[in-house]
């Protein structure tokens, strides 16, 4: 066989490792990369995703040079004489069962934390908003001036959620009618509204802003135009919103409000 | 049945009349034969493969240029002007997955390498049950059938993903697909379920029950390894999706609710029944499903374990951990299913143990690597298109591997979770992994299917525009996963986060066409060498398994001698041995006893 054909399909391979590498590294400066997170435990999400990432980049870069380097050096074409007959090594099986199994481990358990912190560790307090998925939107509920859900004073709202900043904010998410998801990119929060379940979901926003809304679980043709946004504002600001959409509520639907209707099928 | 391992019951082709009547409907047709059934199932799956590549070219279509019209196919599907409604695009990515999956990786990995390679690289002369073998062929029929008519039903064929997440697929009223096309889907489903079941208890039988004499397990090829674990994984997993999908068929049709609580209100249809849980599907599903992604994937491993041997002209770098492996694999693979539903509503509790399982599952898999670089190390390797594509899933896998470690993380998981980080991650392993060990074992056993070998030089250039092109596709999804770009939407461009990402979208669907279109290459080559193909001999690659032992292509009971099998399947380049292999069937020698007697 010749030579040359044995260099050209190692340099192929080669390029997986380049080209890999090469990709990762352009993609931040093309914008194609983690969103600005602007809550306070998305910072240690984020320094997972890195720490993840360069293990992992060491493991793939080896690997895949090594494989490169394998396909160099035994071309048939190159080598001289018969392959090393060998079947194995007990030294290096131990070794390479031993390493990647403690790194797991570790990866395992050092991780537990941040997300304990996410999804266990709910602050006690009651829910700021109530946020009801269906087919294709998201209906809010704020508790209103007497800070309780499910009284006579709520605020009714669509896709439209404001946050005040600096403050721990529960969510109470439920679903109407099938599987959504509700996903903050910016808050690097992502949690499923199940039908017939209420799930807590909680965050705490560091800075001010407008952040996207979006529904990560496929809940009909509708799925991708499911949008909602979300107001990252300062307290004085937030108050005054909620009054403002409290006496707009008080004006425009004095009775019969077909969100309250929604609000009572759970 | 016939035990091959008695040497009197054994059918010789000269000596015993062959049992079946030679016309052409039992021969090629309604064939008891594990070799015509393996390619009934190959070129079925491979029509299929070709279907669910289209299914995914009109997918991406969509997601780099939404609502444009679309070539071709626009004026079939009669959309409007041309261009996709949502509600087709939903159908028709949730049914390039079920194609694949179902249709496609499955069986061709059971049903078209498991049925042609066990017989012959176990030495026996067929399976134990061939009556049973030729049903789970025609048991895909029914599925085919339903899978392909739900496109024509109302409603257009079912649209609530390859999961069938209630209570999107249990409310009619919630999707257009969610009518007869998600019967038929969960009709399909079953069909195919009991083909690899039946295919399944075929398999463990034959291989514990029929190997050839010498044939210890522990001198078993890895194809068989991972075939034998694999059908054990389908036996185990494959009842709980069965029952899953029959529950999800009672809440359609008959009216029960095990999916859909009290009082669900979809599109103002409201549920008469309710008490049920739609997480509850989930575990279900994934009990299966997640085992089924090892079952999707171990038989390549297997088969990319022969080749590189073949062509590295070298023993496989540690057999025994190799096995222990996929057995662990397969063992893990019962209980991560979990971590398919870290932000799915289940306890987060329960979340960190199915991470810490999930996590040790990366470790049989990076001993499998590694000593697939140990195989390849101090090697003479012949760089062949077979030799190639084991390679480049290899390659492909540590990518595919490495990227499972983000999703298992679950606070990372949060963030990338529905993302196009998982289908970077799937594609990798899947099509990026299997669809190259499934090529590399076509280019390799072709000689053995059909007498004749495949052009090498399209073969290469087969290879390489595949190679390219795939890593054009799939390798930029991760980035765009890394944006949080969703899956599963039609058009995410109106978000201020992924408004950016169009351009990035259309490079990597021109890379998908070409994709596509370089497999026009591999069936020209495939169907002008089954007939004008260089004609091979019994051992085109000089390899040492039973099966290169047969005639190319073997006749109706196989062997025209009873293979008797005197060491492992991978003795290369021993020394003291003139030729560079040792065969299974080669009587010990001289040379070979001294170096036994020097070990």
């Amino acid at each position: 066989m010749n030579r040359l054909t044995g260099i050209f399909w190692s340099l192929l391979f080669l390029a997986v490792p380049v080209l890999g590498v090469a990709t990762f590294a352009v993609a931040p400066a093309l914008d194609v990369w983690l969103p600005k997170d602007v809550s306070t435990h998305g910072a240690a999400i984020d320094g997972l995703f890195y720490f993840i990432l360069a293990l992992t980049g060491v493991v793939f870069v080896a690997t895949e040079v090594m494989l490169f380097w394998f396909l160099w050096k035994y071309d048939a074409a190159k080598a001289a004489g018969p392959a090393t007959y060998i079947h194995g090594s007990h030294t290096l099986e131990v070794v390479w069962t031993i390493i990647p199994a403690a790194t797991l481990l570790f990866l395992a358990i050092y991780q537990m934390n941040t997300w304990a912190d996410v999804k266990m560790r709910r602050p006690s307090m009651a829910p700021s908003v109530e946020v009801v998925a269906r087919q294709f939107e998201w209906r809010l509920r704020y508790p209103g001036r007497d800070g309780t859900l499910g009284t006579g004073d709520d605020l009714f709202l669509v896709n439209d959620l404001h946050v005040p900043v600096d403050e721990d904010f529960l969510v109470q998410l439920k679903s109407m009618d099938v599987l959504h998801s509700f996903f903050l990119p910016n808050l690097r929060i992502k949690q499923d509204a199940v039908p017939g379940m209420k799930i807590p979901v909680w965050f705490k926003a560091k800075e001010t802003g407008q952040f996207d809304i979006v529904c990560a679980e496929l809940c009909g043709w509708g799925h991708y135009k499911m949008k909602g946004r979300v107001t990252v504002e300062s307290r004085e600001n937030f108050d005054r919103w909620l009054e403002a959409q409290y006496a707009r509520q008080e004006a425009t639907q004095p009775e019969a409000d077909p969100s309250t209707a929604v609000a009572r099928t759970e | 049945m016939s035990i091959a391992t008695s040497p009197s019951t054994v059918h010789h082709e000269s000596a015993a009349p062959a049992p079946h009547p030679a016309g052409f409907l039992s021969t090629y047709v309604f064939s008891k034969d594990h070799k015509v059934i393996g390619l009934q199932f190959l070129f079925s799956t491979l029509v299929w493969f070709l279907i669910g590549g289209l299914l995914a070219l009109a997918v991406r279509w969509q997601i780099a240029w939404p609502w444009s019209d679309v070539p071709v196919l626009g004026k079939l599907f009669a959309q409007e002007g041309g261009q996709m409604a949502p509600e087709f695009y939903t159908m028709l990515f949730t049914m390039h997955a079920t194609v694949m999956i179902f249709l496609v990786i499955i069986p061709i990995l059971a049903g078209a390498f498991g049925n042609f390679l066990i017989p012959l690289m176990i030495g026996a002369d067929d399976m134990a049950f061939p009556t049973l073998n030729m049903l789970s062929y025609w048991f895909m029929w029914p599925a085919f059938i339903a899978f392909g008519a739900s496109f024509f039903v109302e409603g257009g064929a079912a649209s609530s993903g390859w999961t069938s997440y209630p209570t999107l697929s249990t409310n009619v009223a919630s999707s257009p697909g969610s009518g007869w096309g998600q019967t038929l889907w969960l009709i399909g489903l079953t069909m195919v379920g009991v083909s690899s079941m039946l295919g399944s208890v075929n398999y463990m039988t034959t291989i514990i029950l029929m190997r050839a004499p010498g044939m210890t397990m522990f001198r078993l090829p890895m194809t068989i390894w991972a075939m034998f674990i694999t059908a054990v994984l389908q036996a185990f997993a494959l009842p709980v999706l069965t029952a899953a999908g029959f529950m999800q068929l009672a809440d359609r049709t008959l009216g029960t609710g095990f999916f859909s609580p009290e009082g669900n209100i979809v599109n103002n249809w409201m549920q008469a029944t309710g008490g049920g849980q739609p997480l509850l599907w989930q575990h279900l599903f994934w009990f299966y499903s997640h085992p089924a992604v090892y079952i999707m994937i171990l038989p390549a491993m297997g088969m990319v374990s022969d080749i590189l041997t073949t062509f590295a002209r070298k023993p496989l770098f540690g057999y025994r951990p190799m096995v222990y492996s996929i057995a662990g694999i397969a063992g893990l693979g019962f209980i991560v299913w979990g971590h398919h539903m870290f932000i799915s509503g289940m306890n987060p509790a329960l979340g960190i143990t199915f991470m810490v399982s999930t996590m040790m599952i990366a470790l049989p898999s990076a001993v499998k690597t590694f000593n697939w670089l140990g195989t390849i190390w101090g090697g003479r390797i012949q760089f062949t298109t077979a030799m190639l594509f084991a390679l480049s899933f290899v390659s492909m896998f540590i990518i595919g591997g490495l990227s499972g470690i983000f999703m298992a993380a679950t606070p990372v998981d949060i963030f990338i979770h529905d993302t196009y980080f998982i289908v970077a991650h799937f594609h990798y392993v899947l099509f990026a992994g299997t669809a190259m060990g499934v090529f590399a074992g076509i280019y390799y056993w072709f000689p053995k299917m059909f007498g004749r070998t495949m052009n090498e030089f399209w073969g290469k250039v087969h290879f390489f525009l595949t190679f390219l092109f795939m890593n054009g596709t799939f390798f930029t999804m991760h980035i765009l996963g890394a944006v949080g770009f969703p899956r599963r939407l039609a058009d995410a461009y109106h978000y201020e986060t992924f408004h950016h990402l169009q351009p990035l979208n259309a490079f990597m669907t021109w890379c998908a066409i070409g994709m596509v279109a370089t497999q026009i290459i591999f069936a020209a080559n495939f169907f002008w060498s089954m007939f004008f193909g260089p004609v091979a001999g019994r051992n085109p690659w000089h390899s040492n398994t039973l099966e290169w032992t047969a005639p190319s292509p073997p006749g109706h009971g196989n062997f025209d001698f009873q293979p008797v099998v005197h060491r492992g399947p991978y003795e290369y380049s021993v020394p003291g041995v003139e030729k560079d292999h040792l065969m299974q069937t080669d009587p010990p020698n001289a040379a070979a006893a001294a170096l036994a007697a020097a070990h």
